[in-house]
């Protein structure tokens, strides 16, 4: 028990990136779409767990909604409606299958070398700046790290923001566009 | 146990990274092809989100707001796109869809 209470971020850590990287296996291993779209699934609520390790509560549940609620039910919607039994029995991988291994084996050892024994920024880091924000007359509040985001986001970085609310509607007619029938 | 650093996090994130390329370049159904894509850009944002908490800057989770924003569209998109290519050829794989071939 001591154990636990003294290593549970690094248990969770360790639990949670094997069920991540296990699942993004089988949405790539699996034949049926819709066993792939699940492993998805399971893949986004476990980096979702991974992102509340590292003090981005916000993001975590941004993560569970928009891609586990969201992006989600669009591929199963998709899935249902193309009907997948009368699709025909193929082979699972192109021809470039061996080129795409070497390429991902090429990646993995690449990144693997050049990032560990890379060096990052200070030695502690300071969450507590992840769960606070300065206000108008300067003073530092410490409410959460909803609040801080939000903070940032709309103080710091509202450009953007309206930017993204007309790539989502460009997105949306375009969806529409594309999927009426023709 | 040692202590979880940023180095724990950018392993998994590059494994999702090679996996999602993997996934892209190699199965043929473009189903899979759109969830691998995901899978990309999930592991863009579990780079985000280590930087940031190493560092203690808040950018890092505002881009990965942004790119989640981006993923979303991409997703609303691309199944559009599969939805059209399967009403012309009735088949998602990307291998029968040879209409600009010579």
């Amino acid at each position: 028990m001591d154990f636990l209470v003294a290593n549970g971020a690094a248990i969770l850590f360790y639990v949670f990136a094997a069920i991540a990287v296990v699942s993004a296996l089988g949405v790539v291993a699996m034949r049926n779409p819709m066993y792939g779209a699940i492993c998805l699934l399971t893949t986004f609520l476990a980096v979702a767990v991974l992102f509340l390790l590292r003090h981005a509560e916000f993001l975590a549940m941004v993560q569970i909604f928009v891609y586990g609620g969201g992006i989600m039910v669009l591929f199963l919607f998709v899935i249902m409606l193309i009907n997948l039994h009368r699709l025909p029995e193929i082979r699972l991988f192109g021809r470039q299958s061996p080129l795409a291994g070497v390429l991902a084996v090429i990646l993995t050892v690449f990144f693997g070398w050049f990032f560990l024994q890379t060096r990052f920024g200070p030695a502690n880091p300071s969450p507590e700046k992840l769960v606070s924000f300065i206000d108008a007359q300067q003073q530092v509040q410490r409410l959460g790290n909803s609040q801080a985001v939000a903070w940032d986001l709309y103080t710091q970085h509202l450009l953007p923001f309206e930017i993204a609310s007309i790539f989502l509607l460009i997105a949306m007619i375009g969806a529409v566009v594309l999927g009426r029938r023709l | 146990m040692p202590e979880i650093t940023t180095h724990h996090f950018l392993v998994v994130s590059f494994l999702l990274f090679a996996i999602g390329v993997f996934g892209v370049v190699a199965r043929k159904n473009m189903i899979t092809v759109l969830m691998s894509i995901e899978l990309v850009l999930n592991s863009v944002n579990i780079n985000l989100i280590a930087f940031s908490y190493q560092f203690s800057d808040l950018t890092g989770q505002i881009f990965a707001i942004f790119t989640i924003t981006v993923a979303a569209g991409e997703a609303a998109v691309g199944l559009g796109i599969l939805i059209a290519l399967f009403r012309l050829r009735e088949t998602t794989i990307l291998d029968q869809a040879t209409e600009l071939k010579g």
